[in-house]
């Protein structure tokens, strides 16, 4: 490769660069006004329902989620520090954060299992005979708990699918302090879907 | 300091951990209110409370506090536009 083929290719690079991350933030917008819509939808229901939506939050295993929470910011810590480790060029710390993050991407989805185990197991589910013998705002409340929880863990799901795909990535050399937009992308799905939880937590747990 | 596009600087680990605990105690706050106040306004100091959380991980983790002017205003496009949306919708539900 000569001179101005490597000049060549590095101005690709750096455009790219730029449009790459652009694109992430235009997806994460796309996202952003989606679960916004839940979010709308939950708020309309909360000034309709004010006081079922209070006594229905108290069921909610507080503690729980606050844990979840917990593990969720960690994860958060993970994903930034395995982005500063790749950029100072440390590769292998950079595949241990990553695999933190999916560990503790798990324990949330597994507390999660656990929290939906004990409802569903109480009989509350979208369209079970004890939810829908409960009140109108009742029904609402935990409606929309599955739904948002739900596709949440969704997105909690495709981030530990991402996040797999980038260790790879990264032990191939494919991500590397000189070409790392990839595991930066990621990690900005990974800390949305972190905000997302942010905002649900207090919603749906701390209201009662 | 005022430099425009610096989208290739690093977060040191050091403002990663600072950030994450600046977010737990952020949490802590939020469980601790909705323990004392569980009246109208304890709901929109939680999400004030949220929103600073969001805002400090968008800002550092999100790496928004080293981009461009252009990123930025895209994100604070949405931002309004979600907005609009949720006061327009208000406007119709307790006005009707």
């Amino acid at each position: 490769m000569d001179r101005s083929q490597t000049a060549g290719r590095a101005l690709e690079k750096h455009v790219d660069y730029t449009g790459s991350k652009m694109g992430m933030w235009l997806f994460l917008f796309t996202e952003l006004l989606f679960f916004g819509g839940l979010f709308l939808l939950y708020a309309v229901y909360r000034s309709d329902f004010p006081q079922e939506f209070y006594a229905t939050s108290a069921g909610l295993d507080r503690t729980v989620g606050a844990i979840n929470t917990l593990v969720l910011i960690t994860s958060s810590l993970t994903m930034a520090c395995s982005i500063t480790a790749i950029k100072k060029g440390e590769t292998k710390s950079a595949v241990i954060f990553q695999l933190l993050t999916i560990g503790l991407a798990l324990v949330f989805l597994g507390i999660k299992y656990y929290e939906w185990g004990a409802k569903i197991g109480h009989g509350m589910y979208p369209g079970s005979d004890a939810l829908l013998s409960a009140g109108q705002g009742e029904i609402i409340f935990y409606s929309l708990y599955f739904v948002m929880t739900g596709i949440h863990g969704l997105h909690v799901l495709a981030g530990i699918v991402l996040i797999a795909l980038m260790i790879r990535m990264t032990l191939k050399g494919i991500i590397s302090t000189h070409d790392f937009v990839r595991l930066e992308n990621t990690g900005l799905y990974w800390h949305f879907v972190d905000i997302i939880w942010v905002y649900l937590f207090p919603l749906l747990y701390l209201i009662g | 300091m005022k430099h425009e596009d610096r989208s290739d600087h690093t977060v040191s680990y050091r403002a990663n951990l600072f950030l994450w605990f600046a977010l737990l105690v952020l949490t802590g706050v939020t469980v601790m209110i909705a323990g004392i106040d569980t009246g109208r306004s304890g709901i929109l100091i939680n999400i004030l409370v949220a929103s600073i959380k969001a805002g400090l991980i968008v800002y550092i983790f999100m790496h928004m506090k080293y981009e461009s002017f252009l990123l930025k205003l895209m994100l604070l496009m949405t931002l309004f536009t979600l907005t609009v949306i949720i006061v327009m919708t208000f406007l119709d539900t307790l006005y009707r």
